[in-house]
């Protein structure tokens, strides 16, 4: 029996440990959830050590001797404190490092989110599906509106709201769907074909 | 001093960044530079506290012997092994880390969340039991859509995939976009709260 075959026999006992929840939830499930749980925190830890911590903490404290360095690494470790009783407001001192990009927050979020899909928004209003658009946009908005009930005429304004993001809602869920049956396709195939040699 | 100067930390690191937003000085670019520097430095200590936080709850799972301890056993068993797998002989491609990630990480991925598609499947079931109007406009959107990316969908006719387009260049998007500004109104309210003091609870409970 060759290494691959020995390969695709351990990857198809997990596909297969997997797929066995649809029945109902049974030890072969619960050991490759565990597994899988164990492995991919586990496939993090040298990737993070080899790729942030290499490189921002050990080589520049302890090869470019920038021991400036040594200020951010020992309040990141301040982190471990977390778990204690009496310590743990050691701890909030990396994340209020962490949380000061915050700032940047404010505009940008304002910008992207609101500013640019408002220009996006305010086109001529030339034919029926901007029109359509530009309609969708302010009825949802309306929507999301609560500090006035939704009732008469407003809640028929906003009633057309909930259609557009019904309609919204279903494409995103035909999308998710269409990429969910691709990856099981590709699960599919890798049983039959590469496992099992019955596709070619 | 356990509150007041991370509080303080934050509201003046925050207002320094919406001004670098404002102002592309290069004294607030060069700023800039140095905080990612110092947030890449601390960033594998949260990784640090990630693990630890797993291996507390396992080990604790086991000690007292739990229902399904076993099952704690082997998450801790798998994460030490390809720790350490990845340590010995390094993450390069050809090395047994990566043979551990394509034939029992990546497959374990993939069949997870293809197993999402039997349960969506459900939920489609359920929410068209629920015969509601609104319910069946989503369903046949989305079944339009799904029609609308395979090959099936134009043999059935050539207005599927057109009909698939306009949904989504057209309701599609006002949706979106009607969403993104509340979200972008949300975040950057939320935000605020943050830089001014207001939402605090990302410090955590205690004194």
């Amino acid at each position: 029996m060759s290494f691959e075959v020995i390969s695709n026999f351990i990857a198809a006992f997990f596909t297969l440990s997997i797929f066995s929840f649809l029945y109902k939830d049974n030890p072969f499930y619960k050991f490759a959830e565990a597994v899988f749980i164990g492995v991919s925190m586990g496939y993090a830890i040298p990737l993070i050590y080899q790729d942030t911590f290499i490189p921002f903490v050990y080589r520049p404290i302890f090869v470019e001797y920038k021991f400036l360095i040594l200020i951010p690494a020992l309040t990141g470790s301040l982190y471990i404190f977390r778990f204690s009783k009496n310590l743990g407001w050691l701890s909030r001192y990396p994340i209020a490092f962490s949380m000061g990009i915050v700032g940047m927050g404010v505009p940008l979020s304002m910008h992207s989110y609101v500013l640019v899909q408002m220009r996006s928004a305010m086109l001529p209003v030339d034919n029926i599906n901007t029109a359509l658009i530009f309609i969708g946009t302010v009825t949802i908005l309306l929507y999301f509106f609560f500090s006035k009930e939704h009732k008469g005429v407003y809640g028929k304004v906003t009633n057309i709201g909930i259609w557009f993001m019904m309609v919204g809602f279903g494409a995103s869920f035909g999308y998710t769907v269409m990429a969910r049956i691709s990856l099981l396709i590709g699960r599919i195939q890798f049983l039959l074909g590469d496992w099992l040699g019955l596709m070619k | 001093m356990k509150r007041q100067i991370p509080l303080l930390i934050v509201i003046i690191l925050g207002f320094i960044f919406v001004i670098h937003v404002f102002v592309p000085h290069k004294a607030s670019a060069d700023f800039y530079d140095w905080y990612q520097t110092w947030i890449k430095a601390i960033s594998p200590f949260m990784v640090l506290l990630g693990i630890m936080s797993l291996f507390m709850v396992h080990s604790t799972k086991i000690k007292r012997k739990v229902p399904n301890w076993q099952y704690s056993v082997i998450t801790l068993a798998s994460l030490i092994g390809t720790g350490a797998v990845g340590f010995i002989w390094g993450t390069q491609a050809g090395t047994p880390f990566m043979w551990l990630f394509k034939n029992v990480q990546m497959p374990m991925g993939a069949t997870m969340f293809s197993l999402l598609a039997f349960y969506i499947a459900s939920a489609a079931y359920k929410a068209f039991r629920a015969r509601s109007a609104e319910a069946t406009v989503l369903l046949i959107a989305a079944i339009i859509v799904m029609l609308g990316q395979v090959p099936i969908g134009i043999k059935i006719s050539k207005l599927i995939p057109e009909t698939s387009n306009w949904i989504l260049n057209v309701p599609n998007l006002a949706a979106k976009r009607g969403i993104a500004m509340g979200v972008g109104l949300g975040m950057t309210a939320t935000s605020l709260k943050i830089l001014l003091g207001i939402e605090r609870t990302y410090m955590g409970g205690g004194k």
